[in-house]
């Protein structure tokens, strides 16, 4: 060998070396150094501001108040986490801080064996949360803490009924169906849909559901993932009876629901259509998707009454946005989180808008709109709120449910076909 | 593309493993060819077992239990995952929805890429230009492609309004509502975006054919029509069969055009095996199940590309043609 070939040997070798050590190197995870600093990784879902910079502040300060913490910020996409929680949780090194919605989809990755039980790290300041830090809890038993909690129900273009001749939000479905008929007279579209992502289709099966199920029925129905009490079939019908009378945006089956200016969300914003069922976050979802200020523009009002219904009119359709612990640093993510969930931070959170509802009633008093304070107070005054069934039960059937609720949108289906669908998907 | 790959693969290691019976003089560079054959392919097979031969082991496995992705792999199934996905009504529309985009490339992208390749190889002008455009689409992301399709074909949207512009309001639809027009709209797009790979592949493939035979084929007579079909046509065999099987695996393999631009629905009426896989996979976390549909779609591609290699591509890869003409 003479030395040409010789280094050609030794580059060939060096290069194959280097594949092999980037492969090993792709598992770095969150650790304890030498020097005693801990390093956290946090994986959160806000991709943009203000929610960006309020999670990226709050880190610094809790760096410099434990300098012996450091906390790695990881924002990732939300639809994103649908598909890398799996994969983390079934890894050795998952975040040691991250985003989820709590119940039955936070039930499924506790089953991984990596979700840190917080019960005695919180115990302390839990009760501060209320209500909606059960929605995190399994059989008694803490594992993450919510940030805001939501409740799903009509934003509406405030211009376009008065243009419609619209004086009062509807209360009973009677109503809404008038207002659905004022509107079509006027030329506007009615309400928009994001049929596409099929979970905004869910959200009218679940909230007839709500209305026409007894508390007790309702809740035991999602434990057991059983739908097969008649006031489940009575809420299929519903949606299909609904559907009937196309209350709907044109094409709603294609619309995405957050997605542009063509979405459902655009849609309201742009004055395209008068209204959308959606959660508390769909302001400003809508407000980014627009240059005009909605402020002014936009009113809200609970999904109406049914009649003949088992449930309390005052029940809503909800849930909420939080964070969990992995086994690893899960005292010290414990500390964190309640750092996170200060007064401070949840006025902050309150202040940006980006919450409407924030877990900690001390912020509550940031709230300046109108129309966010009346949403506040429909919480708080609400018979109980129901969990998002997609995110109740585990994330299959809740899936299974989505897709059904999509298809009876797409005109496939009977009043039944969804407890159909939860059973088989059991 | 991993199944070329996977098909390309034995005859290399079967040359690198063959023992040498030559005498001593030969042995030291036999060892040496070794040697080097090691450390070039090591990198490479290191990343193909990694990348794809574990992973595939690893979705065989997962895919005889009921797994959710979470805990321990403890409920065995067997081939349950596969009774049931091939049992899926929505699984064997998906089949038939790939099935549908295989059948219609060919019949229409294929005539029209070697159509407007013939075009562009003529000496007009602006021909640069012409070539440019028609190859840009391609070199969007698909991602892209989706989003920017997704926002033009909304109701009302940019497509209605130019349809409308030019008198053709009649035609407008739902395009990615209507479960009856979703498919074609899909296609649509997807042609939009690969129509301009084909011209490329042909454009070069056309200029393999050698002028002598065209001069040749005008000096005894024949027509542009004859030339075309008698001499250019069959001297871009290879290139079209190269085109088939990137086209066929392509559309068995559809999934991001799909999944962002209606998720697979409306009511399923645009899913597809990819989408399906990573519908039951990732959304409700069947990851056994979705494991059981991957191996599925991978045998289809498998057995496509060894009976294609075996029986259409042949001749291609002993140099039958393109030997020749060189």
């Amino acid at each position: 060998m003479n030395t040409r070939s010789m280094r050609k040997h030794v580059a060939a070798g060096a290069v194959a070396l280097l594949a092999v050590g980037a492969l090993a190197g792709c598992s770095g995870d969150g650790s304890d150094s030498s020097d005693g600093t801990t390093t956290l990784t946090f994986w959160h879902n806000g991709t943009a501001d203000p929610i960006l910079s309020i999670w990226q502040d709050a880190v610094d300060e809790y760096e410099k108040a434990n300098p012996d913490i450091t906390i790695d910020v990881v924002p990732i996409q939300n639809e994103d986490f649908q598909t890398k929680i799996p994969l983390a949780l079934s890894s050795d090194s998952p975040p040691d801080i991250y985003f989820n919605q709590g119940g039955g989809l936070l039930a499924t990755q506790v089953q991984s064996g990596q979700v840190a039980d917080i019960t005695e790290y919180t115990s302390d300041w839990i009760g501060d949360l209320g209500a909606a830090a059960g929605n995190w809890a399994i059989d008694d038993v803490q594992y993450g803490v919510p940030y805001a909690s939501q409740v799903v129900g009509f934003w509406y273009r405030t211009d376009l009924f008065a243009q419609a001749g619209i004086t009062a939000t509807p209360t009973t479905l009677d109503e809404l169906n008038d207002t659905v008929d004022k509107l079509k007279a006027a030329g506007i579209a009615p309400i928009a849909v994001g049929g596409k992502d099929r979970w905004p289709d869910a959200f009218y099966y679940n909230t007839f559901a709500v209305r026409e199920c007894g508390e007790d029925v309702l809740k035991k129905g999602l434990a057991d993932a059983d739908l097969s009490d008649e006031c489940f079939t009575k809420a299929g019908q519903a949606v299909i009876d609904f559907i009937a009378t196309e209350p709907f945006q044109e094409g709603f089956n294609g619309t995405p629901a957050q997605q542009g200016a063509g979405s459902s969300a655009g849609l309201v914003a742009n004055g395209k259509a008068a209204m959308e069922l959606q959660g508390t976050w769909d302001k400003s979802v809508m407000q980014g998707l627009t240059d005009t200020d909605l402020g002014p523009l936009l009113g809200w009002f609970p999904f109406p009454a049914v009649s003949g219904g088992d449930g309390d009119p005052s029940a809503t359709l909800g849930g909420g946005d939080g964070f969990s612990c992995t086994q690893k640093h899960a005292e010290q993510c414990a500390d964190f989180l309640k750092f996170l969930l200060s007064d401070d931070i949840q006025t902050k959170l309150v202040e940006s808008e980006v919450v409407a509802i924030p877990v900690k009633e001390a912020a509550s008093a940031a709230i300046t709109d109108p129309v966010i304070k009346s949403v506040y107070e429909f919480n708080s005054e609400a018979a109980y709120v129901q969990t998002y069934f997609d995110i109740a039960l585990p994330t299959g059937v809740g899936s299974a449910l989505n897709d059904a609720v999509a298809n009876l949108f797409s005109g496939k289906g009977t009043a039944d076909s969804v407890a159909e669908a939860v059973k088989a998907a059991k | 593309m991993s199944t070329t790959t996977a098909v390309v693969t034995p005859p290399v290691t079967t040359a690198a493993g063959a023992p040498s019976p030559q005498g001593a003089p030969r042995r030291r560079s036999s060892l040496r060819k070794r040697l080097e054959l090691l450390l070039l392919l090591a990198p490479a097979s290191v990343l193909f077992v990694a990348f794809v031969f574990f992973p595939l082991v690893a979705a065989a496995y997962y895919s005889l239990f009921d797994w959710n992705g979470f805990g321990p792999l403890t409920r065995f199934v067997g081939f349950d995952n596969y009774a049931k996905a091939l049992g899926d009504p929505l699984f064997q529309g998906a089949i038939g929805h790939n099935l549908f985009i295989v059948i219609a490339s060919l019949v229409v992208q294929l005539p029209l890429s070697i159509a407007l390749a013939l075009l562009l190889n003529g000496k007009i002008r602006g021909r640069t230009g012409l070539r440019l455009l028609v190859f840009t689409p391609y070199v969007l992301s698909e991602a892209v492609t989706a989003v920017i399709w997704l926002s033009l074909l909304q109701p009302n949207g940019v497509v209605d309004g130019l349809l409308e512009g030019v008198g053709l309001g009649g035609v407008v639809q739902l395009w990615l509502a209507d479960q009856n027009v979703v498919m074609f709209t899909l296609f649509a797009v997807i042609t939009w975006k690969y129509i301009g790979f084909g011209i490329i592949l042909f454009l070069a493939g056309l200029q393999g054919v050698p002028d002598e035979l065209r001069e040749a084929a005008q000096i005894d007579g024949a027509t542009g029509w004859q030339t075309t079909r008698l001499i250019v046509l069959p001297l871009l065999g290879p290139t079209v069969r190269i085109w088939i099987f990137l086209s066929i695996i392509g559309s068995l393999q559809l999934f991001d055009l799909v999944w962002i631009m209606t998720l697979g629905g409306p009511a399923g009426a645009s899913t597809t095996m990819a989408s399906y896989l990573i519908d039951r996979g990732f959304r409700r976390y069947e990851f056994g199940f979705g494991s059981a549909v991957a191996i599925i779609l991978f045998v289809f591609c498998f057995v496509f590309a060894l009976f294609y290699q075996r029986f259409a591509l042949r001749r291609d890869t002993q140099g039958a043609l393109t030997g020749r003409v060189e």
